[in-house]
């Protein structure tokens, strides 16, 4: 965990100590706004811009925070700027806001953002933090996506529906209905499935390290027989 | 012996009392900054909504029909039984060379499958119904949501119907005997709609009057 190098933050970030899969924070507006590939995204979005601002304002002023006062010190910082970030989409990106209004004030209630500023923007520096916000964010972000794009297939047989209304015209073009005429599963767009969804992401990263180790295990322990003689 | 017990506590206190100042002092900076944040934006923020709600007028009544302010143009009328809700209904005015042309009705829809359902229903001045739109619902997403545009087209099925098409017999879901259909899997929701539906024309035959001649309420 000392490790930070710029490598190893992005690593950490996108995979090692993803904020979705393995620190497991953030996840009440994770389960609920991943109903859809594209609020997933724009959730995401919303996060990555908050962890960004808010690792980069407590990395900057570490070193006046007192340690016994830091808590209530992110949670005002973290407050402010979600606000902040609220009234100027609504003032200035205003069919922006109207999608992703409701995500922005979930944002608060996101672990993942404090939990950050505690475990890394406090204690390093500002270019790495920030490194560390974007790629937190990115990693929560990808799996809110995925996520949403599983849950979208089965729940309503489409995937990127409503994309034009985020991303602009051209992006109409993105949505895909992979099943046509689909009576859609119901379970996969209310709260069971969000959990369900999840704990396959989960399982099948777990996989993909076990077999990655098991891998590894094998080949060290090939070297130690031959040493050993056994 | 005697002075280091209070030189700790006054170094603890100082150490209490600086926390304490910083605290408060990133609050007011915090608060300081919403302020200004606040201050900038209502102005765009009140043009952008009105501009969101002006676009969803014109879906129900198009902008060609009238030449008013339909968005100031409102009134507050209460009827808890007709228009759903023991609070106000907003109620927008769309007028042409100062005759009334068209009614925007809000109303609430009490009996949702989860909850009320708000409604937008517009009615020309003859009582035809312009198009209703659902504005907020919780409905259950895959069967109840498809009275959303977004998810269906059911809730266009009220278009050009008025209190005589069809006769109070028929402002029922199908399974009910009715001329309405149901959503495949939702009887309950389609249920509350039409019959709210049809309360707020009845609602509009009994005070047309009133809609169009009262002063109107300035909602600031």
């Amino acid at each position: 965990m000392t490790d930070t190098t710029s490598g190893n933050i992005i690593k950490q970030g996108l995979w090692t100590n993803n904020q979705a899969l393995v620190a497991l924070l953030g996840l009440c507006p994770l389960l609920a706004v991943s109903s859809t590939a594209i609020n997933g995204l724009g959730l995401g979005v919303a996060t990555m811009v908050t962890l960004v601002l808010t690792n980069m304002i407590v990395s900057s002023i570490r070193h006046w925070i007192k340690t016994e006062i830091r808590i209530p010190m992110f949670v005002i910082i973290i407050a402010c700027v979600v606000t902040a970030i609220e009234l100027l989409m609504s003032a200035h990106f205003h069919d922006l806001y109207l999608i992703l209004g409701i995500f922005v004030p979930l944002i608060v209630t996101n672990c993942a953002i404090i939990g950050r500023a505690e475990a890394f923007a406090s204690k390093n520096r500002f270019l790495h933090s920030t490194l560390d916000g974007l790629m937190m964010g990115l990693g929560f972000t990808v799996i809110l996506v995925i996520l949403g794009a599983v849950r979208e297939v089965l729940g309503y047989g489409t995937v990127f529906r409503h994309a034009d209304l985020m991303l602009g015209e051209w992006a109409g073009q993105l949505s895909v209905t992979v099943l046509s005429d689909y009576q859609g599963l119901l379970f996969a767009i209310l709260p069971p499935g969000a959990f369900m969804g999840l704990a396959v992401l989960i399982a099948l990263k777990n996989k993909i390290d076990r077999i990655q180790m098991a891998r590894q295990v094998s080949v060290e322990s090939v070297g130690v027989t031959f040493e050993s003689k056994n | 012996m005697e002075p280091e017990p209070s030189m700790k506590s006054l170094r603890l206190n100082n150490n209490i009392l600086s926390a304490g100042w910083m605290l408060a002092i990133t609050a007011l900076l915090g608060t300081a900054l919403m302020v200004v944040v606040n201050w900038h934006s209502q102005p765009y923020i009140k043009v952008n909504e009105r501009q969101v709600l002006l676009k969803t007028l014109n879906t129900l009544i198009p902008a060609s029909m009238y030449d008013n302010d339909i968005v100031n143009d409102t009134v507050l009328l209460q009827d808890m039984d007709l228009l759903g809700s023991e609070n106000d209904s907003l109620i927008y005015r769309a007028r042409k060379n100062n005759n009334p042309v068209a009614a925007v009705m809000t109303i609430i829809a009490p009996d949702g499958y989860t909850g009320p359902i708000a409604l937008l229903v517009g009615v020309n001045y003859a009582g035809t119904i312009q198009g209703v739109r659902v504005v907020k619902h919780r409905e259950t997403p895959g069967l109840g949501d498809a009275i959303d545009i977004e998810r269906g087209d059911w809730i266009l099925s009220f278009n050009g119907k008025s209190l005589s098409n069809p006769q109070a017999t028929g402002w029922k879901v199908k399974r009910d005997g009715g001329e309405f259909d149901q959503l495949t899997g939702a009887t309950i929701t389609p249920r509350a709609i039409v019959q709210s539906v049809h309360k707020a024309l009845r609602f509009y035959r009994q005070h047309r009057s009133e809609i169009f001649y009262i002063e109107p309420t300035t909602t600031e």
